[in-house]
C-alpha cells in the first residue's frame, strides 16, 4: 500500500506571529482518492494546503510526496513535483486568452509550438471531459469557464495531485455537478484530489475520505461511508449544534419599498440590472439567489442610493426617492441599513476601532463641527456585549478581529440604526458555524420587528429555509420571484442559469427527480 | 544549506519599532563615521560639531529653528492630503505659488499698515497655494487623474512662473540689470519674536490646529475615512468629491503659507530659491512621523539639525558641500531603510533535510520573495 501514497504530511506546525495556524497536523492522501479537508474558517485548511503548494513553508514537520521528503521553497518547486492548486480566487490574467493563460509560466523553451500545445490541451480535455475555448479571453468568461481553465492549467503542467480550494462557492448547482464529474474522472485516472470545503453535502456525495481540522489541529480522518453530516459537524465545531434554520411566521406584511423597472449600468457601461421590478414587504425576508456577478451587488447598491439609475423608480412608502444619495435618503427620515459584501472595503474602516466605526453612521447626525465619541463608547460596549463580539476592547482596530466578529460589528451597527429596510449581501460568507447561526437569528429578529430584509445569499439550502420569498437573478434580470415553500433547489438552480420561472415549471416533471436532491 | 526569505511581519509592537529605529540610527552613525574617517576626519568630533553647530549658540539655535519652520509647516500640509491617500508631491510648487501671492501684495501694496498687510499676504499665499493644489484635486475628483504626476509637474510650472517674473515683468529696475525682484518694504516683513521670525509661532499653532482638525472634527474624520477606502466613504453617504477638494485646498493652502513666511522673513523678496526643496523634504518628514502632527515637530527638528549641522561642518572642517550632503543622505538612508524592517522580517532557514530532487532547485532562483 505504501507505493500508492501520494501525499503524506507529518506533524506539520506553522505559526504566524503568535497565531498557531497548524499544530502537528497529519494528512495522508492515496492515489485515486478524493480527500476532503473540512473545517470552519480559521481552522487552518488553507494554511495547510498552501504549504503543500509551496506558498508557505512549515516551521516544523515534514512533507512527503510519493514517499520522498520534500522541502518546497516556492510554488514553482511544488508545481515541478506534480502538485496543482486551483485557488478560490482564480489566478488568471484577464486580458489574455485561455491558451495564453495555460502556457504562461509553464517554462519550456523560448519558442513554443502552437500546434503541439493545442494537441496536448485537446488530449487533456478528452481525457477528463473538459471543455475550453482556447482563443477566448478570460475577461469574457463565466465563473464556471474560468474554473475549468484553472483546472486545465494545472493538468497541463503535469499535476497529478490536485488541490481545489472551495471550488463550488461560485457555481450553480448544475455547474457543481459538472465539476464533480471531472473530479471523478481524475480519480479514475489515478490522481489524488484534495478538496477544501465547508459544505457537508458535497463531502458526502463526492469524497472518499475526510480529514476534519479544528483550530489548527487535526481532529480525525474518517472514511466517508462510515460517517454522516451530523458527526462531521460536531467534529468541526467541537460540540453538538442545532443545524436547523427557522422561518418565523410573521403577520402584518405590507409593501414598504417598491422597485419599479430599474436599469443600472456598471462601471464598464454594460447593463448590470435590466428592467428590475419587485416590492419589499415589512416583516419579510426576501432572499436573492444568483450566480456571482449577476447584478446582485449593483442591486444592493442601487436600493441603498449608491448607484445612479438609468431608468426606473424607487418608491419608499409612496415617496419617490430615485436619484437620492444615501445622505439625502437619511434626511427624508428614512432609515435604510446595508451590510455590504465587502465588509472592510465598504462597510467598515479596518484601521479604526469599534467606536470610530459606529461613528461612520452617526457623525453626521451630531451637531457642530466636532465629532462626539463619548456617547458612542457606551454603545460600542453594549454592542460587544449583546452580540458577544470577541475583541480585546472597543478601541481595538476592527481589521484585527476575526471575520465573524467583524461582521457582528457591522451588522450590529446597522441594526442599531433601527432600519425600515435592511439590505444584506452575503452576511455569513466566511463565518464559522456558530457566528453564522447567530447572524441568521439576528436577521429573523429584525424580521419580527417589522423590518423589510433583503438577503443575498449563496447557499441555496439556507436561502430556501430562511427566506419567505426568493428572487432569482440572472444577467441582471429577474428570472422569477417564488415562495420559498413552493420551490426546489434544482428549480432555483435552473433559474440562476437563465431560465424563467414558467420555463422551469413546465419541465418540472423531467427535472424533479434529480439525484442530488 | 541556508535559505534566506523575506516574510511580511505582523504589525510590530511599539518596543520593537523603537528597537529597530535605534538600531537604524546607530547603523547610520557607524556607516557615516566610516565615511568621515575615510575623508580624513575624526567622526566623533564631526558629530559633536554638528550638534554644536545646531545648538552651540543662540545664533545657531535660531538658525536651526528658521530651517525647521518651513519643513514643519509644509509637512503639516502634506499630511492632510496624505491622510486621504492623495499623494501630494507638489508642496514645492504650492510653496512657490504661495510666495508669489504674498509677494504680489508685498510689492504692490507696500503702503498698507504692517499687521494688515501681513494678514493679506498670508491670506493671498494660502489662497494661491490652495488653488495650485486644487487643480490636481479637481482633476482627480472629476476624471480620476493620477495626482502624483500632476502635482509633480505643476512644481515645474510654478518654478518657471517665478523665473519668468524674476527676469520679466517683476524685474527690479534699480538692480542695474541684475535679474532680481525688488526687496520687500519693512511693512511686508514678519516681525521677530525672541529673535526668530514669528513663523515658528504660526508653525506651532498649525500643529495644534491640524492635530485637532484631523482627529476631532467631522471634516477630518471624513478625510481619514475616505483615505482608508473610497467605497466606505461613499457608503457612509459622504460627498467624495467635496472631500477631495477640501483636503487639497487645505493641504496646498498650508504649503502656500510656507511660501509667504520664507519670502517675507527669510529672503525678504521673491526668488526661485524660496522653496529650496522644503516641499520635497517635508514629504519624508510627514511620512516618518506617521502623519501625526506632534511627531512632525520632532522629526522636522531633526532634519533642521541635519541641515544646519551639515552646513556648519562644511566651514569648520573644510568638508566640501557634497561630502556634507553624503553624510545627510547616509543618515536618511538608514532611517528610511529601517521602515522596511518594520513591515518585513528576514528568516534564515537552516534546514537539515536534504531536498528531494534536482528539479526542486529550480525554484530557488528567487531567494527573497516578499509575500
Amino acid at each position: 500500500m505504501r507505493e500508492s501514497v501520494m501525499v503524506e504530511l507529518k506533524q506539520i506546525t506553522k505559526t504566524f506571529g503568535t497565531v498557531l495556524a497548524n499544530e502537528n497536523v497529519d494528512l495522508v492522501v492515496q492515489k485515486g482518492e478524493i480527500h476532503a479537508l473540512l473545517g470552519e474558517n480559521g481552522a487552518g485548511k488553507s494554511t495547510l494546503v498552501n504549504m503543500l503548494s509551496g506558498i508557505y513553508s512549515p516551521d516544523s514537520g515534514s512533507i512527503f510526496i510519493r514517499g520522498k521528503q520534500m522541502n518546497f521553497s516556492s510554488p514553482k518547486a511544488s508545481i515541478a513535483c506534480g502538485i496543482g492548486m486551483v485557488h478560490q480566487h482564480f489566478k488568471l490574467v484577464d486580458r489574455l486568452t485561455a491558451k495564453e493563460n495555460i502556457i504562461a509560466g509553464s517554462g519550456g523553451s523560448l519558442f513554443v509550438s502552437g500546434k503541439e500545445i493545442d494537441n496536448k490541451i485537446m488530449k487533456l480535455c478528452e481525457k477528463y471531459d473538459l471543455t475550453v475555448e482556447l482563443s477566448k479571453r478570460v475577461q469574457d468568461m463565466s465563473v464556471g469557464e474560468k474554473q475549468m481553465l484553472e483546472i486545465i492549467k494545472v493538468l497541463y503542467r503535469g499535476a497529478d495531485i490536485l488541490i481545489l480550494d472551495e471550488p463550488t462557492a461560485v457555481l450553480t448547482p448544475q455547474e457543481v455537478e459538472r465539476l464533480f464529474n471531472i473530479v471523478g474522472r481524475m480519480k479514475k485516472e489515478g490522481c489524488a484530489v484534495i478538496i477544501i470545503t465547508h459544505k457537508l453535502g458535497e463531502v458526502m456525495t463526492l469524497c472518499d475520505k475526510v480529514t476534519v481540522l479544528r483550530r489548527g489541529k487535526n481532529v480525525k480522518t474518517l472514511e466517508i461511508r462510515n460517517t454522516n453530516p451530523k458527526v462531521l459537524t460536531e467534529l468541526m465545531v467541537g460540540g453538538s449544534v442545532d443545524l436547523e434554520i427557522q422561518r418565523i411566521q410573521t403577520e402584518n406584511k405590507h409593501p414598504i419599498y417598491e422597485i419599479k423597472n430599474i436599469t443600472v449600468m456598471n462601471s464598464e457601461g454594460v447593463k448590470a440590472l435590466d428592467d428590475v421590478s419587485f416590492t419589499m414587504y415589512t416583516s419579510e425576508i426576501l432572499g436573492v439567489a444568483a450566480v456571482a456577478g449577476s447584478g446582485q451587488k449593483e442591486l444592493c447598491e442601487a436600493l441603498f442610493g449608491l448607484l445612479k439609475l438609468k431608468e426606473g423608480e424607487l418608491v419608499f412608502k409612496g415617496e419617490n426617492i430615485s436619484g437620492k444619495t444615501p445622505r439625502e435618503i437619511y434626511k427624508k427620515g428614512i432609515s435604510m441599513s446595508s451590510v455590504p459584501e465587502d465588509r472592510l472595503g465598504m462597510g467598515l474602516v479596518g484601521s479604526m476601532d469599534i467606536v470610530d466605526n459606529l461613528l461612520l453612521k452617526e457623525y453626521y447626525t451630531q451637531k457642530g463641527l466636532f465629532v462626539n465619541r463619548k456617547s458612542l463608547k457606551a454603545k460600542a460596549k453594549e454592542l460587544v456585549e449583546r452580540l458577544q463580539v470577541s475583541t480585546p476592547g472597543i478601541h481595538h482596530p476592527v481589521r484585527q478581529l476575526s471575520g465573524g466578529n467583524i461582521q457582528k460589528v457591522l451588522l450590529g451597527r446597522e441594526i442599531y440604526l433601527d432600519p425600515d429596510v435592511l439590505i444584506t449581501s452575503y452576511p455569513v460568507r466566511g463565518l464559522d458555524i456558530g457566528a453564522t447561526y447567530q447572524i441568521y437569528d439576528l436577521l429573523n429578529e429584525q424580521k419580527q420587528k417589522g423590518v423589510a430584509v433583503l438577503f443575498v445569499g449563496e447557499d441555496l439550502d439556507v436561502l430556501l429555509n430562511l427566506s419567505d420569498r426568493i428572487m432569482v437573478l440572472c444577467d441582471g434580470r429577474i428570472m422569477g420571484i417564488v415562495d420559498a415553500k413552493d420551490v426546489t433547489k434544482e428549480e432555483i438552480g435552473m433559474m440562476m442559469a437563465g431560465q424563467t420561472l414558467e420555463m422551469v415549471k413546465n419541465q418540472g416533471g423531467i427535472y424533479g427527480e434529480s439525484k442530488s436532491s | 544549506m541556508v535559505r534566506v526569505r523575506v516574510v511580511k511581519a505582523k504589525e510590530s509592537s511599539r518596543n520593537k519599532k523603537l528597537l529597530i529605529q535605534s538600531i537604524a540610527i546607530i547603523a547610520a552613525l557607524v556607516i557615516t563615521g566610516a565615511f568621515i574617517l575615510a575623508i580624513g576626519h575624526n567622526p566623533i568630533n564631526v558629530y559633536a560639531s554638528m550638534i554644536e553647530g545646531s545648538f552651540g549658540s543662540t545664533y545657531r539655535l535660531r538658525e536651526t529653528i528658521i530651517k525647521a519652520v518651513p519643513l514643519l509647516i509644509a509637512a503639516l500640509g502634506i499630511a492632510v492630503a496624505f491622510r486621504m491617500k492623495f499623494w501630494n508631491i507638489g508642496a514645492e510648487g504650492q510653496i512657490l505659488m504661495g510666495a508669489f501671492g504674498a509677494s504680489f501684495f508685498a510689492l504692490k501694496f507696500s503702503e498698507v499698515p504692517r499687521p494688515l498687510l501681513l494678514l493679506i499676504m498670508m491670506a493671498a499665499a494660502a489662497m494661491c497655494g490652495g488653488l495650485w493644489a486644487l487643480v490636481p484635486g479637481y482633476l482627480k475628483a472629476k476624471w480620476g487623474t493620477n495626482e502624483s504626476i500632476v502635482t509633480l509637474m505643476m512644481n515645474y510650472i510654478a518654478l518657471k512662473w517665478i523665473v519668468y517674473l524674476q527676469y520679466g515683468p517683476w524685474k527690479d529696475k534699480s538692480a542695474q540689470g541684475f535679474p532680481k525682484i525688488a526687496n520687500f518694504a519693512d511693512n511686508a516683513i514678519l516681525p521677530k519674536v525672541f529673535g526668530v521670525h514669528m513663523g515658528w509661532i504660526i508653525a506651532l499653532v498649525l500643529v495644534v490646529v491640524i492635530h485637532v482638525f484631523i482627529n476631532y472634527t467631522k471634516k477630518g474624520y471624513e478625510i481619514v475615512v475616505f483615505g482608508e477606502s473610497e467605497n466606505t466613504a461613499r457608503y457612509a453617504g459622504m460627498d467624495v468629491k467635496k472631500i477631495i477638494l477640501l483636503a487639497t485646498l487645505l493641504s496646498g493652502g498650508i504649503a502656500g503659507l510656507v511660501g509667504m513666511i520664507q519670502a517675507s522673513a527669510v529672503s525678504n523678496t521673491l526668488n526661485m530659491q524660496v522653496a529650496g526643496g522644503a516641499g520635497y523634504t517635508a514629504i519624508i518628514i510627514a511620512w516618518l512621523s506617521g502623519l501625526s502632527a506632534p511627531w512632525m515637530v520632532i522629526v522636522a527638528g531633526l532634519f533642521a539639525v541635519l541641515t544646519q549641522g551639515g552646513s556648519y561642518i562644511q566651514t569648520a572642517y573644510q568638508i566640501p558641500q557634497s561630502a556634507a550632503d553624503i553624510i545627510q543622505a547616509l543618515i536618511l538612508f538608514c532611517v528610511l531603510g529601517s521602515q522596511f524592517f518594520m513591515q518585513y522580517k528576514i528568516v534564515f532557514d537552516f534546514s537539515s533535510v536534504k531536498t528531494g530532487t534536482a528539479k526542486i532547485e529550480m525554484g530557488q532562483g528567487g531567494e527573497a520573495r516578499g509575500n
